[in-house]
């Protein structure tokens, strides 16, 4: 990853949840903590009918969209079987207690709409 | 660890699945089955042997199943010894075998028994080659193998020893009409009949069977030709390599509550064992020994089997025939009977102390589903009792309006209306994907998976397609897969271990996933927040998002708003300051709702907090199990028939009860006469006024199926109203399992726990009321106290990308 673009520290972000990033026009980004303080993002559209991801309840590395239940595999970001599809995952690191995107935070579209099953 | 399990048929191949489900790595697996197949549904070999199905569509796990998870599998291989000293984990799923009459001539070819694809094919072969065949046994299987060879061509004659076909499953009356209906197609039966002996024919045809003797019960011997001789004269459970290894055995290998032989490292499952004095031969209990055995096998250690009640039904096409329980009745049983025996119609239920316990359907089994739940269940049925006979749709309950009974619906009909699944894609999935619980229909069609009211629609389809009563789910329905338990069990622990958290009530019940999971957490978080009101933490990470962010999420992931307007009544500073908000904030849509009152619906989540301020309203909870809307009617202060104030007995109703969470949303209405403009007759709590006082209706339901509110007091005073609802309510929160509404919980527990409680017993009505007040004590408004809440206001506010 050539850039890493810095949205917050980890204990901005709550235990067992998560938090949006909102990228006008490039689409948000759902950013999840576990309770082992693993941190995952997704775009935050449910490959199912596009529920907001971040708005559901996440258990162990999972969460269970808010519209229809579908549950999603932070990891890959792909839905749990027997459901079918999956979000694009995107890239994250924790570095010193602050949490970082792989996106470019000036060219932030290309990086994250050229592949996606959601789209 | 090394696992090696004997027998390769549908109790160990489903032990093998659950086991794979939860510890997919922890042996190294080894299976031998005797026969040259791999798993196949043994059921449904009547189909096949009636030329409904071939082999092919009824194979469960082929081969590569067993690759592809690792497990070494060794075919047409009969295991005769075991080797009790290696360190291994043995599992043995033998089966039974089927009785053989010891009568001269049991050993000439052509005679059979009728268990596996061998045995099938043969039948399939001789009824291709030769013209008679006699079953000896009128029993299930025996029927089964009769009707297949007829349809086959074979004149079938059936030779049973009983006084009625399937005596162990039906009555007299239903079994004579079963034997009249099989007349109709053409087979012929001997009743009371002995089998003394089989003929071979002179070695002309090497021997081959030819007839059968067989004497009856007045002594007068007969001779029937017979070219194929199939005994079906019952099955003995396969213990002859558990006796050789020394294992203890009678009438079965005899099993604990784990499965556990009498060597701990052996388990036992299926048809072979005997477990409590009972040896199962129906697939429905062996599938519950193979989850409980799969846990144990995966080391989780919890769950016990304590036995099934069983139902069967007969496999003949255009044959309808059900039955459950202790069907032949007995002292201190009470019997229903519907008998119509010109339209082929019997129906037999047997009562004992108010509950369901047993029961035969004949010609008409559209309801054998929903009485076997109800028998399983354990259900009191004196409320529905004088409508139990004529089943589940005469109640309602069958799918939006009494909708056509699964088997007359074409295949493109849909079976569930909120998921839009028709019923050909369900029959597909049974059969494509070997499911055979409504869970696993659930999961694999979404059928059933919503409101749930075609869920006996989807049992009908299960029954029909897999073959047996696969609706025998666990007697116990586990709160979700990351446990065992009851919600009752869990309640109970939460209570009598003084349980406050939820990491701590899930270390103590031994979840199974380190966190829970989107169904358990809820549960868990409510059953601790109304044990421990005060005390235990709540915790909003465990709510779902709308009683997280206190808005009711809309499909475009925006919220709506609705605030409390108590009693529905609002003025024109509420009016005004609602208006204002909806243009400074751009709302889209205002909308009156159908509990009274107003909904903003379109706002963005940042805007939430903004809102609710700006509004300077109460939250309505619309979004929340919790109170919901009082409905009122205008009453005695303006209506010409008013004999109450039912608008002012509702605001305090409301003022009351309002922040009260409870296991389902609550509604509650008033109606100032017996008018009813106020819809009291479907709320949860339903209040009328009359002329001398107010009467008090309970459990009710306006939604997915209609439930008209059941009576429970006629009290003088507005005080007592608050009092008894209130007390009805508290009791509902503290025994209601989450996610079930009051009428459900009312059918669950009878309305005479309820009135006992709550009429009966002053002390304790008080005893609940304050209990609930203490409870709500303090409550604060989420809207406008969120950090006492314990609301995580970060959620309101988005992240953005920050340049480095
Ligand atoms: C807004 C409203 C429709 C309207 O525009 O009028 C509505 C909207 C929803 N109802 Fe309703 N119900 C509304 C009145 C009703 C009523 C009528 C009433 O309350 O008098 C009923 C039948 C009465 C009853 O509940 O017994 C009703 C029976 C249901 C049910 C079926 C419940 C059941 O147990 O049978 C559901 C599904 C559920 O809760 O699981 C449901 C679920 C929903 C949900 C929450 C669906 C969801 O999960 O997202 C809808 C939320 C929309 C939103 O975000 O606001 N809604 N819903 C009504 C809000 C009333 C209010 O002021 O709070
Ligand atoms: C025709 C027919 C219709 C039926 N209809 C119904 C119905 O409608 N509803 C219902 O619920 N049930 C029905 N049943 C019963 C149901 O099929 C059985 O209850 C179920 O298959 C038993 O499962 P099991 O694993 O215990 O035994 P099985 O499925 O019999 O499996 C045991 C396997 O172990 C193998 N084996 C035995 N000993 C050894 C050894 N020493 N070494 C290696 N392998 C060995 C056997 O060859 C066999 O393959 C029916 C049965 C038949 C035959
Ligand atoms: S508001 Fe109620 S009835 Fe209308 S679509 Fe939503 S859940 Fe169904
Ligand atoms: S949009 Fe996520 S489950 Fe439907």
């Amino acid at each position: 990853m050539d850039r890493w673009t810095r949205i917050c520290r980890l204990d901005e972000l709550p235990v067992l949840g998560a938090r949006v990033v909102e990228r006008p026009g490039a689409g948000n980004v759902a950013v999840f903590r576990t309770a082992t303080d693993r941190v995952f993002a997704l775009r935050d559209r449910c490959p199912h009918e596009g529920g907001p991801l971040s708005q559901g309840i996440v258990y162990g590395e999972r969460v269970a969209c808010p519209l229809h239940n579908w549950n999603i595999d932070l990891k890959s970001g792909c839905a749990i079987a027997p459901d079918e599809g999956c979000v694009q995952s995107i890239p994250v690191r924790v570095d010193a207690g602050v949490v970082y995107l792989g996106v470019r935070a000036d060219q932030p579209a290309p990086a994250i709409l050229q592949v996606g099953a959601d789209d | 660890m090394k696992l090696v399990m004997v027998g390769n048929g549908m109790a160990g191949a489903r032990t093998l699945e659950e086991l794979i489900k939860l510890a997919p790595d922890l042996y190294d697996i080894t299976v031998f089955g005797a026969e040259p197949y791999a798993n196949y549904n043994r059921i449904l070999l009547s189909p096949v042997l009636a030329g409904e199905q071939t082999i092919g569509d009824i194979m469960l796990n082929g081969v590569d199943w067993y690759a592809e998870h690792g497990i070494k599998l060794r075919l047409g291989s009969q295991v005769t010894r075991i080797e009790r000293k290696r360190r291994r984990i043995e599992l043995l799923a033998t089966g039974s075998n089927p009785v053989i009459l010891p009568v001269p001539g049991h050993e000439l070819p052509g005679v059979i028994t009728y268990r596996d694809i061998h045995d099938t094919h043969t039948m399939i072969e001789a009824a291709a080659t030769h013209r008679d065949a006699v079953v000896i046994g009128g029993g299930l299987l025996g029927l089964e193998a009769a009707n297949g060879l007829k349809l086959r061509g074979m004149n079938v004659t059936v030779v049973h020893l009983a006084d009625w076909l399937m005596e162990r499953q039906l009555d007299r009356v239903a079994g004579n009409l079963l034997q009249k209906s099989l007349e109709d197609r053409g087979l012929a039966f001997r009743i009371k009949a002995q089998t003394k002996e089989l003929i071979g024919a002179p070695s002309a045809e090497n021997g081959r069977v030819c007839a059968v003797r067989i004497v009856d019960s007045d002594g007068i011997e007969e001779t029937l030709p017979a070219d194929l001789v199939v005994m079906a004269a019952g099955i003995r459970p396969n213990t002859a390599l558990a006796e050789s290894a020394g294992l203890h055995c009678s009438r079965g290998i005899v099993v604990d509550d784990t499965l556990q032989t009498f060597d701990p490292r052996i388990y036992a499952i299926g048809e072979c064992v005997n477990h409590r004095g009972v040896a199962y031969g129906l697939v429905a209990p062996l599938f519950e020994m193979a989850k409980v055995c799969a846990n144990h096998l995966a080391l989780h250690g919890i769950g016990r089997y304590t036995g099934s009640v069983t139902a069967t039904k007969l496999k003949v096409t255009g044959i309808d025939l059900f039955s459950a329980g202790a069907f032949t009745g007995g002292p201190e049983c009470e019997e229903i009977v519907l008998s119509d025996p010109f339209g082929g119609v019997y129906k037999k239920l047997v009562i004992k102390d108010d509950k369901l316990v047993g029961g035969v359907l004949y010609g008409d089994t559209v309801d054998g589903s929903w009485y076997f739940k109800l028998l399983r269940e354990g259900r009191n049925v004196s409320d529905i009792r004088d409508r139990l006979m004529f089943g589940e749709a005469n109640l309602g309950d069958t799918g939006h309006q009494g909708q056509n009974r699964a088997m007359t619906m074409a295949a493109s009909d849909e079976v569930c209306g909120c998921n839009g699944v028709c019923k050909e894609t369900i029959v597909k999935a049974i059969k494509d994907k070997g499911l055979f619980t409504l869970d696993d229909v659930r999961k694999h069609t979404k059928a059933s998976s919503s409101c749930g009211s075609c869920t006996g629609l989807v049992e009908q389809l299960l029954m029909a397609t897999a073959g047996g009563d696969y609706s025998a789910a666990p007697k116990m329905k586990p709160v979700c897969g990351c446990t065992d338990y009851t919600h009752q069990q869990v309640r109970d622990a939460i209570r009598d271990q003084h349980l406050l958290t939820i990491p701590a009530a899930m270390r103590f019940l031994e979840w199974r996933t380190p966190n829970g999971c989107a169904t358990c957490r809820p549960a868990l978080n409510y059953y601790l927040i109304s044990t421990w009101p005060h005390e235990a933490k709540d915790d909003p990470q465990s709510r779902f998002i709308n009683e997280r962010a206190h808005a009711n999420i809309q499909k475009d992931g925006t919220f709506s708003v609705v605030p409390r307007i108590w009693g529905g009544e609002t003025n024109s500073s509420e009016l005004r300051r609602i208006a204002d908000v909806v243009d400074k904030y751009q709302i889209r849509t205002v909308k009156v709702t159908g509990g009274q009152r107003i909904d903003l619906l379109g706002v963005k989540k940042q805007d939430l907090p903004a809102v609710w301020h700006d509004l300077g309203m109460p939250s309505g909870h619309a979004y929340a199990k919790a109170l919901r809307t009082v409905k009122t009617c205008v009453g005695s202060e303006w209506c010409r028939f008013g004999t109450q104030d039912s608008t002012q007995m509702g605001k305090d109703l409301e003022r009351a009860l309002w922040r009260m969470y409870a296991p389902h949303k609550v509604k509650l209405a008033v109606s100032g006469c017996p008018r009813n403009c106020a819809e009291s007759g479907i709320k949860d709590v339903g209040v009328i006024g009359v002329d001398s006082g107010w009467e008090i209706y309970v459990a009710g339901n306006g939604g997915i199926k209609t439930e008209v509110a059941q009576f429970l007091v006629r009290v003088k005073t507005g005080a007592e109203v608050l009092e008894y609802a209130g007390a009805f309510l508290q009791l509902y929160r503290e025994q209601g399992w989450y996610l079930e509404r009051t009428v459900h919980y009312v059918a669950r527990v009878g309305l005479d726990h309820v009135k006992k409680i709550v009429v009966d017993d002053a002390a304790a009505r008080r005893a609940l009321y304050e209990r609930l007040q203490f409870a709500l004590d303090g409550e604060p408004d989420p809207w406008h106290e969120p950090d006492r809440a314990g609301i995580d206001r970060r959620q309101y506010v988005p992240l953005a990308l920050l340049p480095a």
